[in-house]
């Protein structure tokens, strides 16, 4: 089966007036059909640019960007801007995370969820309010009929954050870019939002990238990993195996910062990952994580390690990978 | 996106704060031009009046003379040396524009900072009196002000001083309203600071950045306005040199001697210009609205 | 926005009654006798006195401010003491003239100014923006005295195209009213449509860089639709400058008739308080107030309507 998006050798560098940044050096992954994909790391680690490269959503000045993005074996790189006005909305969507400022204060929710359906479906004006409403429904908005004629700031964000959904899928997209969506609700309100969207896109078999810092997120709702560290991946597995062996000292560092985890281990202290993410303005040949790893070895320090399976349909760019008692 | 990405950097690089900022500033050639008119304007108003014969003597017999080497712009109506009365007036405006400022300033900061820290009923006061100021058309404010206190150079800058009130005061309070929130004031109250300490050691510093722009605004407006006070006869009195008075009387002689109108206009505007284009670089590269 | 409007006017009210005693207390704070300057040179104390009391002077001050309030409601704001004449009548024939420059002025200071700073934001770092920019700042920073000096040297003197000076009444001769005016607008306008330019382009500026245009972008509508979803979100910022910019264009229209002598409202102002023409001045004054704190609450009614966040929760924002 041939992938739905393919991500190839990805790189971005903005230039700003103090300097090249690196923003994403080196990123390559796949997408199939229904699958929900989670790219996984702290911030500043490249994923949301990652993520926002594939409909090509960076600025237009001062970016350089390398590398190549499938969309059913067609290169979104090689596409003019007006081109991929007819790809966004349409065939990727994406959702962002704050969903108060996300909308148009002064648009009623339902003009723009119409706006949408409007731009890239041959719709007459009433046809479009009728499913703006049937979305409206769909994401769990109660009296969906009369929500259409409210204003952003008169919804609560759960609420905000469903019309961002529904906006998103108004027009049965291939693929899904969910950037953090989660990231600035009330925990209470996370789960609702989540679920919206695991049902969603399951119904309509919309494939799914989740950008996420949140590794409880990860493991409620995603088919498979990636996790990123500083440009770069790190690590790429199915979620039930990276929560089962996770090989990247990285992403064992970060399950051991997890609360649960931490009640586990003899010390029940939260642990953390010693040392800084290096800054993104250069990028020598050499394992990016070495400065904080428990089990460097001169190896680490003289060739950076790629991504090679380590164990079934699980890769890793490490090393020494693998599950120790030691760690640094 | 690229907030994000810049964001990162500082922590990491080796350049201080300072140099990257005189970094981006060179780097905008608008804002450098602006430094080299306003620098030049200084120079005028500084040295100017050392450098060139008296403006105040005349010379009737040779009247609207043209450029010669004795009188490098020439002659104005009154057979005074024109590049003198510029230089002259260069150094009136620059005191009007300065002092004025100052006093504004001096005043205004205080009571916005006051008012945007501590909110409630002083705020609302300060406001209603900052829009009740603002109300007043501010050429017609100083025709009064100057009819009850007589007209003179003096008199020009406290007006002046009154009519760049306003703004002052309510860019201090925005940027008093803004810090407030922010957690080391928090944290210094909880310390037990007072708040008179409280504005002047974290507020204050702070906004710093703001004031200086301001300043760049308020100074052109301070000598725009005196030279439009000058105009109109309520400023500096002749047979004292300003550039409002030289337009004065240049408007009598436009069809003989056409360039006393223009020197002195042409000096506001490129002093005023210098100073618009020097606030805006300024501007972008202290107090860029993506700071929030 | 019931509440939004009470609270707004409450407020007018208040900005026009504290002007008011400001305007009253510091008309009478002028040097100058009114009660001489009326009586001339044969002033005998009686005749002083008389005329004291013929115009309420020897009242305490509370009750005159109370008296001329309840007559200016009604209309009259007393009579010129230089030409005996009611300065209503006069206000009356200057007002419009003023008011025409004005809206001249307004006219050209928008047309060209809006464009030119969308212009200026759409095409950000092009040429067109500098371009832009460059007028903009020009028209900033040259003094709009000057520029009607300028413009009097350029088109009356070296042209003979438009007359220097002088006014004929609209409704006499409308052609010949136009020629005048011309001049005095754009001159006016020019400083006005510089500071439209420069805040339309920052707040469209603005605006472009806000997180609703970029989900609009992902959304795959095109750029022009981009820009206009930021412009919706621009006009109260132009509104409001639009507001702000009127008492300085009133003050422009002080110098500008004085240089292309004007019979308007603001040669009046200078001429009034020169001559120490009480009454005239404070119904100058109170006028100016009244149609400036007015003109304020337009705007912020208008901002209002703009924001549906004001417009439906009553201002509490």
């Amino acid at each position: 089966m041939t992938a739905l998006l393919e991500v190839d050798h990805l790189g971005v560098t903005f230039r700003t007036e103090d300097g090249p940044v690196l923003a994403v050096k080196d990123m390559s992954f796949t997408l199939n059909q229904g699958e929900i994909l989670a790219l996984v790391g702290e911030s500043g680690c490249g994923k949301s640019v990652t993520a926002m490269s594939i409909p090509g959503l960076l600025p237009t000045h001062g970016v350089a960007r390398r590398g190549s993005v499938l969309l059913s074996g067609r290169d979104l790189t090689t596409l003019a801007e007006h081109e991929l006005e007819s790809v966004r909305g349409k065939e990727i969507s994406v959702i962002f995370q704050e969903p108060m400022t996300s909308l148009n204060p002064s648009y009623t929710v339902g003009k723009q969820i119409v706006e949408v359906i409007a731009r890239h479906q041959g719709m007459n004006r009433r046809q479009a309010l009728g499913r703006a409403v049937e979305l409206l429904s769909m994401v769990g908005i109660p009296d969906p009929r009369r929500r259409c004629a409210s204003y952003p700031h008169q919804l609560s964000g759960g609420m905000r954050q469903r019309v961002m959904i529904a906006m998103a899928v108004a027009c049965d997209p291939k693929v899904l870019i969910a950037d953090e969506p989660t990231t600035a609700l009330d925990v209470t309100i996370q789960a609702g939002v989540l679920e919206v969207i695991r049902t969603l896109c399951r119904e309509l078999g919309t494939a799914v990238v989740l950008i996420t810092h949140d590794l409880g997120v990860v493991a409620e709702v995603a088919d498979r990993v990636v996790v990123m560290y500083a440009g770069r991946a790190v690590e790429q597995a199915s979620v039930g195996s990276l929560f089962a062996a996770p090989q990247h000292p990285y992403t064992m560092g970060l399950m051991g910062a997890l609360p649960a985890n931490a009640l586990r281990t003899k010390s029940r202290r939260l642990a953390e990952i010693t040392g800084l993410v290096p800054a993104p303005v250069d990028d020598p040949d050499e394992c990016q994580f070495a400065p904080r790893c428990g089990r460097a070895t001169a190896e680490c320090r003289a060739t950076r390690p790629k991504l090679a399976e380590s164990r079934v349909d699980h890769h890793v760019a490490c090393y020494h990978p693998g599950r120790e008692d030691d760690r640094g | 996106m690229t907030d994000m990405a810049v964001a990162v950097l500082p922590a990491t690089t080796a350049i201080t704060r300072g140099v990257r900022l005189r970094r981006r500033f060179l780097r905008r050639p608008m804002a450098v031009v602006g430094l080299v008119l306003v620098t030049l304007f200084l120079l005028l108003a500084i040295f100017g009046p050392l450098l060139t014969p008296d403006p105040l003597v005349q010379e009737l017999t040779s009247a609207f003379a043209p450029p010669s080497a004795h009188h490098l712009l020439g002659t104005d109506d009154l057979g005074r040396d024109e590049l003198a009365r510029l230089a002259s007036g260069a150094r009136v405006s620059l005191v009007a524009g300065v002092l004025s400022t100052a006093l504004a300033f001096l005043v205004g900061v205080p009571i916005g900072l006051a008012s945007g820290y501590f909110r409630g009923w002083l705020d609302e006061v300060v406001m209603r009196l900052n829009d009740t100021v603002l109300a007043f058309p501010f050429l017609i404010f100083a025709v009064g002000f100057a009819a009850i206190f007589g007209a003179s150079l003096r008199n020009v800058v406290i007006a002046l001083a009154i009519g760049l009130l306003p703004s002052v005061v309510r860019i201090t309070r925005g940027e008093a309203l803004v810090l407030r929130e922010q957690d080391f004031i928090g944290g210094a109250v909880a310390d037990g600071a007072r708040a008179g300490s409280i504005m002047f050691r974290y507020l204050l510093p702070n906004s710093v950045n703001a004031l200086i722009v301001q300043a760049t605004v308020a100074i052109p407006t301070g000598i725009v306005g005196e030279a439009a006070l000058s105009f109109l006869g309520l400023g500096v009195q002749p047979p004292a040199p300003s550039w409002g008075l030289m337009l004065t009387s240049a408007q009598q002689f436009l069809v003989q001697a056409p360039q006393l109108a223009i020197y002195p206009g042409a000096l506001i505007a490129v002093a005023t210009l210098g100073f618009n284009l020097l606030g805006d670089g300024l501007r972008d590269v202290l107090d860029p609205k993506d700071r929030r | 926005m019931g509440m939004f409007v009470l609270r707004r006017v409450l407020s007018s009210v208040v900005v026009l009654f504290l002007c008011s005693v400001a305007v009253f207390v510091g008309v009478r704070a002028l040097p100058g006798d009114p009660a001489l300057i009326m009586a001339g040179e044969s002033a005998t104390p009686a005749l002083l006195a008389a005329i004291r009391h013929q115009f309420g002077l020897d009242q305490p001050l509370p009750v005159q401010y109370i008296d001329y309030v309840t007559q200016a409601l009604h209309g009259n704001f007393g009579i010129s003491t230089t030409d005996q004449i009611p300065v209503s009548e006069i206000l009356v024939q200057r007002i419009p003239v003023t008011l025409e420059i004005a809206v001249l002025a307004i006219i050209v200071g928008v047309l060209i100014g809006v464009p030119a700073g969308i212009i200026s934001a759409v095409r950000q770092g092009r040429f067109a923006d500098y371009v832009s920019n460059g007028f903009g700042l020009i028209g900033l920073s040259v003094p709009h005295f000057w520029l009607g000096l300028l413009a009097i040297w350029i088109f009356a003197v070296r042209l003979h195209f438009l007359p220097a000076s002088g006014f004929v009444g609209l409704a006499e001769d409308p052609v010949e009213n136009l020629r005048r005016m011309v001049l005095p607008a754009i001159v006016l306008g020019t400083g006005l449509s510089a500071v439209l330019m420069r805040q339309t382009r920052s707040a469209l500026l603005g605006q472009l860089s806000e997180d609703y245009v970029r989900t609009a972008r992902a959304k795959g509508l095109s750029h022009g639709a981009q820009i206009r979803h930021a412009l919706r979100n621009s006009l109260t910022t132009v509104t409001t400058v639009l507001g702000l910019q009127l008492g300085a264009l009133i003050s422009g229209a002080v110098v500008t008739e004085q240089i292309f002598v004007i019979p308007g409202f603001g040669k009046l102002t200078i001429d009034s308080v020169l001559q120490r023409n009480y009454p005239v001045i404070e119904g100058v004054v109170m006028i100016t107030v009244f149609g400036y704190v007015m003109v304020n609450l337009i705007v912020d009614l208008a901002y209002a309507w703009l924001d549906p966040r004001l417009r439906l929760s009553g201002g509490a924002r």
